[in-house]
This record gives structure tokens, sequence and C-alpha cells, in this order.
């Protein structure tokens, strides 16, 4: 057994009654770590030496508090002072940050040791972390299949008992659609709930980051230790925290739950539809109660995600450019020159894929027909949303609408790949919650289940999602390695 | 009818600042054609009354006091600079 099989508050407990030390925690990562990370490929830097220094640090210190001591993981797009950050792209592969991001510092105040950076697809663009530019990271639970992507290593690094925690980022289900791919719990907050301050940004409307973690009750804890408002992001917002953790009561009774019949329509394989209704007797069986609900715009989500995702991604890549950071190409012959071979050298395909719809949907004589009708049906989507959370408290449906496929299996189709992403995508169109929890397995893959509150009531996601897992076993199961 | 022409890509490409050989103005040319006409589903959809959304919250004008800060260390920020001289980010010649 790992010490990352016991949860924050069972490992606080051993701290407390010196049954291990804070270096035994960053030990036991490091030892996994080189146990199997050649096989799994998570992390693409290791920050070893001061990992173990902060850990000597931490234990004389005697400070306490459930994050602290604890080893964990950082997504390669949050910078990280000192600590290379690449987004997996070429062209940082040499970026040193000179600070450190807001979620960065709020962990050190609550005391977590970051052990490393971990793979994602490159600047969080694809569903599979195939479009990393380093390395293709692979399911713990089948070596031959995606994570998932773009947060596929902070997914797999957790599921794979690398760290007990790590931090992702959501951008149309990059911390979601992984986690159900590895059988753990990943979060997206409301938007502006947690700071983007220090996170290469890819779609500024609609990035967040999140915890993935083996439960949901440390879920709800590393949250917590990450939100609030930042004066270095004009659109985090200013809502009161919450403590999530406190309020997981174990009681669903009354609760009503919304079931869209676009989740579990076409493409929704017949195993995941099976997983889902089996989740929602075991909340029935609770004392809560589910309606079939539409979510009418829900088959246009990926088409305006597209469209304003790449429009955002080809304003806010315009940065790397090879004059202040990173990759410069040799032999310009003029200025222009530079930063198209720069931007051609150090972009992989996915990213020029994106930045050239991008530029185009917002180029002159397209922005109204293809940008601002993107944003119009943005609207839609949103209402839907809104329309549905009148009458509920929150909506149930897959995750993905099937488990993790093999890797190279359609890495040459974008269309397919952003597919995978219609069941996550329009949570971040309407800015709303929603996390993704263990529930079942198809074919010895994990699926999840996902569960969407109103603006700003993780409270109530976190509640339902806790009662389901205390009722269910399937996020006891680990992956062999 | 496709929805891009190899030469529009090509000038995507120049706007957007990416070199491009002919091979890959090619295979652009066949996937973007696919993702527009996939997005031209949004057709389907009467939007003339419905309000752009670029934000999901009402959130205006987020302003500081306006008071003098110091910023970020000129060695700190050189220091991830490709090419540089005397304190100053070197470029190639942009006036002839």
């Amino acid at each position: 057994m790992s010490l990352f099989d016991h949860k924050l508050n069972e490992i606080q407990s051993m701290l407390h009654k010196k049954e291990i030390t804070i270096p035994d925690l960053v030990d036991e990562s490091f030892k996994r770590i080189a146990a199997i990370d050649g096989d799994v490929k998570a992390f693409l830097t290791l920050d070893e030496e001061n990992a173990r220094n902060q850990a000597k640090e931490l234990q004389e210190s005697g400070k306490t508090g459930i994050l602290n001591g604890v080893p964990i993981g950082v997504k390669d797009n949050i910078v990280t002072k000192g600590l290379r950050t690449t987004a997996a792209s070429q062209i940082l592969y040499n970026f040193d940050p000179i600070y450190d991001a807001t979620v960065v510092n709020k962990l050190r105040e609550a005391g977590t040791i970051t052990v490393g950076k971990l793979n994602m697809d490159e600047f969080a663009m694809g569903s599979s972390t195939e479009n990393s530019s380093y390395q293709k990271t692979r399911n713990p639970w089948n070596l031959d299949r995606v994570p998932g992507g773009s947060s596929g290593g902070s997914a797999a690094s957790v599921a794979a008992g690398e760290v007990p925690f790590s931090l992702g980022s959501d951008t149309g289900g990059s911390i979601r659609q992984p986690a159900s791919f590895c059988g753990v719990v990943g979060m997206k907050p409301t938007y502006g709930r947690v700071s983007r301050f220090g996170l290469i940004a890819f779609a500024s409307s609609l990035d967040q980051i999140g915890p993935i973690t083996r439960n949901v009750e440390d879920n709800a804890h590393l949250l917590e230790a990450i939100v609030g408002v930042d004066p270095y992001d004009t659109t985090s917002a200013n809502v009161p925290g919450e403590s999530f953790a406190k309020n997981l009561t174990g009681d669903v009774k009354g609760l009503r739950i919304a079931v869209p019949k676009e989740y579990l329509g076409e493409g929704v394989s017949e195993e995941v539809k099976q997983s889902v209704l089996a989740a929602l007797k075991v909340l029935e069986g609770q004392g809560a109660s589910w309606e079939e609900v539409s979510l009418p715009h829900s088959k246009y989500g990926v088409a305006t995600y597209y469209l304003l995702a790449s429009s955002e991604a080809s304003s806010n890549l315009a940065r790397f450019d090879g004059i202040r950071y990173g990759y410069r190409a040799e032999n310009a012959e003029n200025l222009i020159d530079l930063y198209k071979k720069t931007r051609a050298e150090g972009f992989g395909d996915e990213v020029k894929r994106r930045i050239m719809l991008g530029t185009f949907a917002l180029s002159s004589g397209y922005y109204d027909a293809y940008y601002k009708k993107a944003q119009q049906v943005r609207t839609l989507i949103k209402k839907d949303f809104e329309d549905v959370f009148e009458n509920y408290d929150v909506i149930i449906g897959p995750t993905t609408p099937t488990p993790a496929f093999k890797i190279g299996e359609i890495i040459d189709d974008p269309l397919t790949m952003y597919a995978n992403d219609i069941l996550t995508i329009p949570v971040n169109l309407a800015g709303v919650p929603g996390i993704s929890v263990p529930c079942g397995f198809s074919d010895g893959m994990p699926l999840g289940l996902q569960i969407i509150g109103r603006h700003f009531d993780e409270k109530t996601v976190y509640r339902v999602a806790h009662v389901y897992e205390q009722a269910t076993d399937f996020h006891k199961e680990k992956p062999e390695l | 009818m496709t929805r891009i022409s190899e030469e529009q890509v090509r000038h995507v490409a120049h706007l957007a600042r990416l070199a491009v050989t002919d091979e890959e103005v090619h295979k652009f040319t066949e996937q973007l054609d696919a993702i527009i006409t996939f997005a031209e589903q949004l057709n389907e959809l009467d939007t003339s009354n419905v309000k752009p959304t670029s934000h999901v919250f009402n959130m205006k004008n987020v302003l500081r006091e306006d008071k003098s800060e110091l910023g970020l260390d000129r060695e700190d920020v050189l220091k991830n600079a490709p090419d540089q001289q005397d304190g100053q980010i070197r470029v190639p010649s942009i006036i002839e």
C-alpha cells in the first residue's frame, strides 16, 4: 500500500502522530516516479533537490494544515519561478519563469511541495496529450491507451500514485476528460473562481485551473486552497471563499437532478449510458430525484468552441515571437521573417491549425459570419443552462461519450478528436462548474460521471459527488503497474 | 463547394506570422475547409436578436487604485531573451 492511498486527513493524522515525516512523503513520490514514469511518462521536469530541501524545512518548521508537506504535480502551462515551464511546446523549450503563478503562491502558503511539471497537449490544445512536443503520456490503466488531455500528465500522475494530487487546466474539458479516462476526480471550477495569473493563456474567456485528486474530499480541500479574487487577474471573481470540504454533509435528500437527453444520445456508448443510469439509481437511493431535460443547443457546442477558443488563441499566442523569451529561429532575413520562421519551427501542427482557424475567423470579411456568430450561439448555450438551473440543483451526465481510445487511433482526424469534448465543452461556454468522478469500467478502462452546478455552487457539486463516491467503490480501484 | 482556398490559407498564414511550405498549405487547406464546413452548422440557428457573449459575467472596467508600483526587474526580464546587448533585447534591423 502506498502512502498516497490515504486521504489528506489521514496523512495529516499520520504526520501528527509522527508515524511518518514530510520527507517520507516526498520520498514516496520520487520513488514511485523512478519506478514507473519511464512507462507512464507523466512528468516533463522534476524538481527533486528543491522538493527534498523544502520537505526538510517544513518538517522542522512545525507548520500544520491539511495540505502541509504533501507533494503535488503542476501542469506545465502554470508558471513556476526558476522551474522550466514549456506548455509542452518547443517554442518555450528553455523558458525559465521569473515569477510564480498565483495558484503556485497559494500552494506554497498552504505548504504543498511541487515535485515537478506535468505533460500536456502543446498549449493545452488537444484531448489525448499526443500533441505534446516532448513525449506521449500513457494511460496507467492500459499503456496502449491515451490518458486524455490536455491535462493528461496531471491525471495520469495521480492515477499512477506518483503524487496524491495535481493541478490541471480546463478550457473545453481538459481536466474532466483526462480525469474520466484515468479513473480519478477532476474539477473545473466556475469561471473566475481561480486566478489565471501565471496560467499560459489559451482561450482567456474559457480557461480555468482546477484540482485532480484520488477522491472528492481531497479535491474540495485543494480547491479551497487556490480560490479567490486576485488583483493580477481582473476576471477573477470577488466571491467569498467557502469551505467546500466542511460542506460534504453526506445528504442529498430532496436534491433535484436534471439529466439532459442530449448527454445520453447519439455517439454515447451503451456502457457509458448504463453506468450513468446506474449512478442515478444510486443517488435516488440516497433520496435525490431525477428527470430528463433538454439542453437544446448542446450539439452546437463543439463548433462554437472551436471558433471562439481558436480566435482567442490566435491572439494570445501572438506573444510567442522569438523576441523576449523562448526559441528564436536562426538566419532570418528581417524581423517579419524572424517571426515567421520562429513560429513555424516552434509550434506543432495542432497549434498552427488553431492559430490559422482563429486568424481566419477574426479576419476582415469573416468576423461577423464566424466569430460573432459563435459568440451569439454561446449566449444560447449559456441560457440553456440557466433555464435548467431554475428548476434543478445539478445536471448529471457522462463526462465523455466513450472510454480512453488507443494512442495514435484518431490523432490524424481533428474533427473526431474534437468530438471527444462534446459533453464537457458546453460547461466552459456557460462558465459553470463541473466535476468528473469515477463511475464504472468499460473493457477495463475507467468511466467518469459528470456533475454540473450553478455558477459558484461548487459546494453542491462536491456534496453530490461525495455522496455518490461514498455509496460506490469505483474510486478504490487502482491500475496495476 | 470549398470554403477556403490555398491562396486564402497563404494569406492567413502571413497574417498569423507563420512560415508554411507548399505541402503544409495543401494539408491545412483541406483540414481548415473541413473544420469551417463543420462550423457552418451554426447557420441553422437564427441569432439575429441574440446578443454576443464575450464573457460569462457582466464585469466591466475592473480598475485598481492609480498609484505607481514597482515593475519587473530588468535583469530578470532579460534573462529569457534569446539575444541581447547592453541591457536591451537585440532584433534584426527593421529600418533599411
